[in-house]
C-alpha cells in the first residue's frame, strides 16, 4: 500500500487513573501510539471512590473538544455503577470490569482466584511499587502495627498479578506477604484487558 | 527538693484522670476516644463508675458522644479509617466494662439486628463499626459475621427473630447478592416482617432501592439514626393498628 495510505488513528484522549499510568505509557512508547494523549487522575481516588464519577466527568469536558474520541481507563472502581452513569451520559467507554485487578487477570482468572478464596488481597506492579506509602503508611499502619491485624484478619492470601517480570517487584510483594502475615502467590498477568482495549482504541473501533 | 514530678524537656506530664471532675473527664474521655487511647477510656469508664455514674448515662454521656464526634470529623475528611478503627476500639474498651452492667439494669433494647456481609465479601470494618455503633444506641446486634449466603441470613432471622435486618458490602461484584438474600425473603413471605438496611463503601440510594431494601446507610451514625427512625415508624404504624 503506498504511503499516507494507511489510515490515521483519532486523536484519542484516554482519562486514567494515576495507578495506570506507567503501565499506559509504557504500552504508548512500545506500539507507537502518537495519536494518544494520557490524562492521569489521582491514584488516590480509589480510597474515595464517591469522587471518581465527577472527577472523570470534569476532565472529559475540560478536554474532549480537542480530541476524536475519549476514552476513560478505569474500571467500576468501587463507584458502583455511578461512573457509568456519567460515561453514558458523556457517550465515553471504560475497561470493562470491577477493578484493575480483574482487567489485568482477565475475568475467567480472576473469578477462579476469588471464588477459591474470597480473603484475598491483590497487588499489581502499581501497588507493590508503592506498598510502603499507599498500604502500609496510608492506613496507619506505621504508627499503628496493631491495625493491620484489624485491617487483614480475615484476608488468607496476597496475589501479586505481575503486568511486568521484575525480581524487584516480586520481591517487594513478597515482603509486602510477610509483612502482612499473608500466604504468597505470583502470578505474570501482562498488561491483559488494559492493552485489549487499548489496541482497540488505536484502530479506530 | 521539688514534691511535684520532675519533667524531662519535651516530655508531657501524664495526666490523672481522678484528679479531673465529671465535666472534665467526661471532656477528657471525649478526647481520648478521638486520639484512640483504649487504657485511658477504660481507667476514665471504670472512674466514673465508681463516683456512681450509671451505665447507660456513661455511655451515652462519654462514650456515644464522644464517637458521635469521630463520626462527624471522619464524615468531613480530618479523620480518616486509622483514626476512626483506633476511636472505636477506645470504645469498645469502655464499653466491654459497661456491657454486663447495662445487661444487668433490665432496659429492654430498642430494637434487634441481624447483620452481616454477604457472600463472597469478607470486609467487616464498616460492618463492625455500624454494629458497635447500634449497641450503643441501645440496640441488641447479632453479628452473624462475614461471607454469609442467603441460607445463613435466613436462619439467623428464623434463630433471632430481629426487626432488622443489616447487609453490608464492600466490592462492586458482591453487592447484587443483597438482592438474593432480599428475593429470597420475598418469596418465603416474610420480606415485610423486617426492615433491611443496606451499607458499604461501592452503595447508593439508588441500589438500595433497586434490590429492594428500606433504606441505604453512608455510615454508622447514619445507620443509628436510619434504625431508629424506622422502629420508631414502626411502632407508630403497629400502634394505630391495633388501635
Amino acid at each position: 500500500m503506498p504511503r499516507g495510505d494507511f489510515p490515521t488513528p483519532p486523536s484519542t484522549l484516554v482519562i486514567a487513573c494515576g495507578a495506570l499510568a506507567r503501565e499506559i505509557v509504557d504500552l504508548k512508547r512500545a506500539n507507537g501510539w502518537r495519536h494518544m494523549t494520557v490524562q492521569c487522575l489521582p491514584a488516590e481516588l480509589h480510597n474515595y471512590p464517591d469522587k471518581i464519577p465527577d472527577a472523570v466527568r470534569g476532565k472529559i469536558r475540560e478536554m474532549r473538544a480537542e480530541y476524536d474520541q475519549v476514552f476513560v481507563a478505569y474500571a467500576d472502581c468501587g463507584t458502583g455503577g455511578l461512573l457509568d452513569r456519567v460515561l453514558e451520559e458523556e457517550g465515553v467507554e471504560r475497561i470493562p470490569g470491577a477493578h484493575c485487578y480483574q482487567f489485568y487477570a482477565g475475568t475467567p482468572l480472576f473469578e477462579s482466584l476469588a471464588d477459591a478464596e474470597p480473603g484475598t488481597f491483590y497487588l499489581t506492579d502499581f501497588l507493590a511499587r508503592h506498598f510502603d506509602r499507599l498500604i502500609w503508611k496510608g492506613l496507619g499502619m506505621d504508627r499503628h502495627p496493631q491495625l493491620a491485624d484489624e485491617y487483614f484478619r480475615n484476608y488468607k492470601l496476597l496475589v501479586y498479578l505481575a503486568q511486568v517480570e521484575d525480581d524487584d517487584l516480586l520481591a517487594r510483594a513478597r515482603d509486602a506477604a510477610h509483612t502482612l502475615k499473608l500466604e504468597f502467590e505470583y502470578r505474570y498477568t501482562g498488561y491483559g484487558d488494559l492493552e485489549r482495549v487499548l489496541v482497540t482504541l488505536g484502530r479506530g473501533v | 527538693m521539688n514534691d511535684e514530678a520532675e519533667i524531662e524537656d519535651g516530655e508531657e506530664e501524664e495526666l490523672d484522670l481522678s484528679t479531673l471532675d465529671d465535666d472534665e473527664l467526661v471532656k477528657q474521655m471525649h478526647d481520648d476516644l478521638y486520639d484512640g487511647l483504649r487504657e485511658e477510656i477504660e481507667e476514665g469508664t471504670n472512674i466514673l463508675l465508681s463516683r456512681g455514674w450509671g451505665p447507660k448515662k456513661l455511655l451515652d454521656d462519654a462514650l456515644v458522644e464522644g464517637m458521635r464526634i469521630v463520626g462527624i470529623d471522619f464524615r468531613d475528611g480530618i479523620l480518616f479509617v486509622p483514626e476512626v478503627l483506633l476511636s472505636a476500639n477506645a470504645m469498645k474498651g469502655g464499653m466491654d466494662i459497661l456491657r454486663p452492667l447495662l445487661a444487668e439494669t433490665g432496659a429492654p433494647p430498642i430494637g434487634k439486628m441481624v447483620i452481616g456481609t454477604v457472600k463472597g465479601d469478607i470486609h467487616d470494618i464498616g460492618k463492625n463499626l455500624v454494629a458497635m455503633m447500634l449497641e450503643g444506641a441501645g440496640f441488641e446486634v447479632i453479628n452473624i459475621g462475614i461471607n454469609n449466603s442467603v441460607e445463613s441470613y435466613l436462619e439467623a432471622l428464623e434463630e433471632h427473630k430481629p426487626e432488622l435486618l443489616g447487609m453490608s458490602a464492600l466490592l462492586t461484584t458482591t453487592m447484587p447478592y443483597m438482592k438474593v438474600v432480599i428475593d429470597a425473603m420475598v418469596a418465603k413471605g416474610i420480606r415485610d416482617d423486617y426492615i433491611v438496611l443496606v451499607g458499604g463503601a461501592p452503595l447508593n440510594e439508588a441500589f438500595a432501592e433497586a434490590v429492594g431494601a428500606d433504606a441505604y446507610c453512608r455510615d454508622a451514625a447514619v445507620a443509628v439514626e436510619t434504625a431508629k427512625e424506622m422502629m420508631a415508624r414502626r411502632h407508630n404504624v403497629r400502634g394505630a393498628a391495633s388501635g
